[in-house]
């Protein structure tokens, strides 16, 4: 009864075959149930169709970064002045900035600063965040008590207008920019690391561990750090889009890459001068800023979601 | 430690580590703070007078105390741009910021809360959908990207409404200003035609600040009140005989007011810092537009000044919030237990 | 035309109350279950998951959304509950039927102060001046054997004991005398002294206003010492209809092994009994 052809059979039996070894009951080494658990999660995340539809879109944002060059159809800094401000057409599919440079282009490779901020942000605040926040929750007492006032004071403050703040005093610049947004980033990260830390604590396991004579350092790094990073994981991929629209609002504002870098923030503030007429040049951009945010929206949320079903509703 | 006592710590410390971040940023940062305040082009002499001024050859604990009994006082120094005290210029572009946070936020919460509560009696409803994306929407779009198209459309393409600025040139300088706030000045004057051209300048900016705070506001009120509606007193207001509408106004409601209240204050507070952006769309001139100014010329003073002000009604709003919370759930506030079974 | 005057207080018959299952189709959590009420006292035990609460919330008609109710009949007097107007239903609960829940920390609005709740269930069916409400709420917490009602009007729910505030909410739902009362587990969330006293206070109200009962409970002993008859529920359908004098004489296995778990002061059982359940019985 089986109508496949019998290659295709043989390949959907292999895969059945494999995704009954994955989901077994009974994993017959540590790499089964560890490879088990991700699939599991892979199959509740997968089973979302936004939250695919974010992963497609942060996937494309990695794969047009890194294939930027191969991808764009001109030069990104490189405009033609007999070329200024022409409408999207057949040869610039988005039409011409006021520098005559290709809108697409700019676009393409201004990819690459986003994922580069975004990146480096992340890499930069999560562990500071993760690092305070269990050493926070783990040591208690007064070492929790000033983390934590210094936490709350930097929750206490708008974080564009703290981030605007040390680019004053850093100067412009993109990498200024990723200082003072991951400046800004940390608190939140500290606070879920701490709320898990404290709750991880009373395990018996650690209470285990400690019998067994690991020092508090070890504790932390190896049992107690491990557990939070799901946690902080979902959150900065949420966080993302609002680095994303602090970093863009850096760049309107002159604050973020300089030009010539196809910034997207950048190239809405050099558009906004010929928006009344020529409104695609900011237009363009400012698409290409939502659709990545609402990527990494979609993601987060389906990450939450399949991590800690009790959060959506 | 007595709870009023230990409260009053923690605004005090919070607000000396906002004075110690915008010290730190100002003073510890900058290879040169006094270079950093008057900028490169400045006269020697007017560089040594500033050292003077903000005690650079004082030991740096020092000059922290200086520091903050100064910002205490209000005094910020001086704006290396206007050459006024930074505390008269906020003074003047204050108003201007709250008038727009303040409709921003009427809207955002007018709308919001209603809503929310829609969303969440009417489960997989219309209201329920739009709230999902709206939110998503509000949470992924560069607000002054939305306030730029919007000016395109709405000003520009369809001539709804009027452009960047705060009135029109006409009767900028008709208008008496008594509280900085063009609408309550205009109107109290009597001047209608005036108060017309202030509240067609407003709509857009206000607009666009209110859907940011809708988005959030609906969203949370949702998730609240779908909270309060699975809880046992529902059922037992059911089993009283009770109608649906004062189940959900007078009992959903007023429970998940408690939560919510905190995230209207936060939302008010996250429209002010969405107004730096805003105003410079608009070309409104509030307290956003000056911090942005100042710093694309490098006025530290006035940057850190507005920082201040801004994290000082930060602080404000969440005293606000922690004070309603307090009133509107009476679980809050100290009681005696009562006697007996 | 029937007389209402003869009609019973409640008739049931194939109740049967279903919800979504996960994988699709509908499970029954109440599986046909079927008893007349006059005047009198009627419980319902079970454990958990018996669906006797379920039972309860369908004839109030507060089966959670999502839920299936249906029966053959389902009468309280001469009203179809099943198939009158959503308004007249609305208007029995609180007024004609009503019902006790279980812990009244949960169960009350914390943010409203008890003499309001209770007045309002007064004005939702006699609506009467603001004067007079107050009286009557007074006199309705009194009745409950509350000593100093004006003080503890004014109160929150968080600022009463456990067993205040069951006194509250029993004469927050008892105001606008009701005909049936419908009691689940009312004392499972209180201390065993305090459930005493509340019993006490529900057996006399019950017994002043000539009104029906349901008690349901997980408690046989508390059951069968409270009221007339006793209804034993497993897996969602009765197994056992009998009088509570007549318990020792059971017939259904089930409830023989419930009544054999029962701990006995002064005799020593080991080892101590368990219930041994088959598989029939959930059928």
């Amino acid at each position: 009864m089986n109508t496949q052809p019998a290659p295709l059979r043989q390949v959907s039996q292999a895969a059945s075959s494999w995704r009954a070894w994955l989901m077994s009951d009974r994993p017959q080494s540590r790499r089964q149930a560890a490879l088990g658990r991700w699939y599991a999660g892979w199959r509740s995340f997968a089973a979302n169709r936004l939250a695919l539809v974010g992963l497609g879109i942060v996937g494309a944002l990695v794969l047009v970064a890194l294939l930027a060059p191969l991808l764009s159809p001109y030069a990104p800094t490189v405009g033609e002045l007999g070329q200024r401000l022409l409408p999207p057409s057949g040869s610039h599919w988005l039409g011409t900035d006021d520098q005559g440079r290709d809108i697409l282009s700019r676009l393409i490779h201004g990819s690459r600063i986003t994922l580069f901020v975004v990146v480096l942000v992340a890499v930069l605040a999560a562990p500071i965040g993760l690092l305070v926040g269990t050493a926070s929750g783990y040591a208690g007492g007064w070492v929790d008590a000033v983390l934590m006032r210094i936490t709350d004071i930097f929750l206490a403050f708008p974080r564009l207008i703290l981030a605007l703040a040390f680019v004053a005093a850093l100067g412009p610049g993109i990498e200024n920019a990723v200082i003072a947004i991951a400046i800004t980033s940390w608190p939140p990260y500290a606070r879920i690391a701490r709320a898990e830390t404290l709750t991880i604590r009373q395990a018996d396991y650690i209470s285990a561990v400690k019998l067994l004579g690991a020092s508090p350092l070890r504790i932390v790094l190896r049992h107690v750090m491990p557990l939070c990073v799901p946690s902080v994981i979902v959150r900065v991929t949420l966080d993302m889009a609002g680095i994303i629209l602090t970093a863009a609002g850096l760049g309107f504002l002159g604050l973020g890459a300089q030009p010539p870098m196809p910034e997207w923030g950048a190239m809405i503030a050099a558009g906004r001068a010929y928006v009344l007429d020529q409104w695609w040049v900011a237009a363009a951009p400012g698409a290409a800023i939502f659709i990545v945010s609402l990527g990494f929206n979609l993601l987060g949320d389906g990450l939450r979601d399949a991590l800690d079903p009790k959060a959506s509703q | 430690m007595q709870a009023s006592a230990r409260f009053a710590l923690v605004i005090v410390v919070t607000y000396l580590g906002l004075l110690a971040v915008t010290f730190f940023i100002g003073r510890v940062i900058p290879v040169d703070p006094a270079l950093a305040v008057v900028g490169d082009r400045a006269p020697e002499h007017v560089l040594q007078r500033v050292r003077e001024e903000m005690g650079l050859n004082l030991p740096l604990p020092q000059q922290f105390v200086r520091y903050v009994g100064r910002a205490l006082q209000g005094d910020f120094g001086n704006s290396v741009l206007t050459s006024n005290p930074v505390w008269d210029d906020i003074r003047k572009t204050f108003p201007a910021t709250l008038e727009l946070a303040t409709c921003g936020i009427i809207i955002g919460a007018g709308f919001g809360v209603p809503l929310g509560v829609w969303a969440a009696v009417r489960r997989g409803g219309l209201a329920d959908h739009a709230v999902r994306v709206m939110a998503l929407v509000g949470y992924s779009v560069p607000i002054f990207w939305l306030g730029l198209m919007a000016l395109v459309l709405f000003y520009a393409k369809l001539g709804w409404v009027a452009g960047p600025g705060r009135i029109d040139v006409a009767y900028e300088f008709s208008v008496q200003r008594v509280t900085g706030i063009m609408l309550l000045d205009t109107a109290m004057a009597g001047e209608w035609d005036a108060f017309r051209s202030a509240l067609s300048h407003l709509v857009l900016p206000a607009a666009l600040l209110g859907y940011f705070s809708l988005a959030y506001i609906s969203r949370m009120t949702r998730s609240f009140m779908l909270n309060e509606l699975a809880q046992e007193y529902i059922v037992a207001a059911r089993a009283k005989g009770l109608s649906e509408t004062r189940i959900i106004w007078r009992h959903a409601l007023r429970n998940a007011l408690v939560p919510l209240v905190t995230v209207i204050a936060l939302s008010y507070a996250g429209l002010l810092e969405g107004s730096v952006l805003t105003e410079t769309v608009f070309a409104w001139p509030g307290l956003g537009l000056y911090i942005t100014h100042s710093l694309q010329n490098a006025d530290m003073n006035a940057v850190l000044g507005g920082t201040i002000v801004v994290g000082t009604v930060f602080i404000g709003l969440n005293l606000l919030s922690d004070a309603l919370y307090r009133v509107l759930d009476p679980r809050t506030r100290d009681t005696r237990r009562g006697t007996g079974s | 035309m029937s007389n209402p005057a003869r009609l019973p207080l409640l008739s049931v018959q194939d109740l049967r109350v279903a919800y979504p299952a996960r994988e699709g189709g509908m499970t029954e959590v109440v599986r046909g279950v079927s008893f007349t009420l006059g005047r009198e006292r009627l419980g319902i035990v079970g454990e958990s998951g018996s669906g006797k609460s379920q039972t309860g919330r369908a004839i109030v008609g507060l089966t959670a959304p999502g839920g299936v109710v249906s029966a053959a009949q389902l009468r309280f007097g001469d009203v179809d509950l099943l198939r009158c107007a959503p308004e007249q239903r609305q208007a029995l609960r609180g007024g004609r039927i009503a019902m006790v829940l279980q812990d009244p920390k949960y169960s009350l609005n914390p943010v409203m102060a008890i003499g309001a709740q209770i007045a309002e269930t007064l004005q939702a069916h006699q609506p009467c001046r603001a004067a007079q409400a107050r009286r009557q709420v007074l006199e309705a917490l009194a009745a409950v054997g509350i000593e100093d009602p004006a003080r503890v009007m004014k109160l929150y729910p968080h600022e009463v004991s456990g067993g205040m505030g069951q006194r509250a909410m029993i004469a927050m739902m008892l105001i606008a005398s009701p005909e049936l009362l419908i009691a689940d587990e009312p004392t499972s969330a209180l201390d065993v002294t305090v459930q005493l006293q509340v019993l006490g206070i529900l057996d006399r109200l019950v017994a002043e206003r000539g009104m029906g009962l349901i008690f349901i409970s997980h408690d046989l002993r508390l059951v069968s010492s409270f009221c007339d008859r006793v209804l034993v529920m497993y897996a969602g359908r009765v197994v056992e209809e009998i009088a509570a004098t007549e318990l020792h004489r059971a017939q259904h296995p089930y409830t023989q092994g419930l009544l054999n778990c029962l701990p006995q002061l002064g005799a020593s059982r080991h080892p101590l009994p368990t219930l041994d359940r088959k598989p029939e019985w959930a059928l």
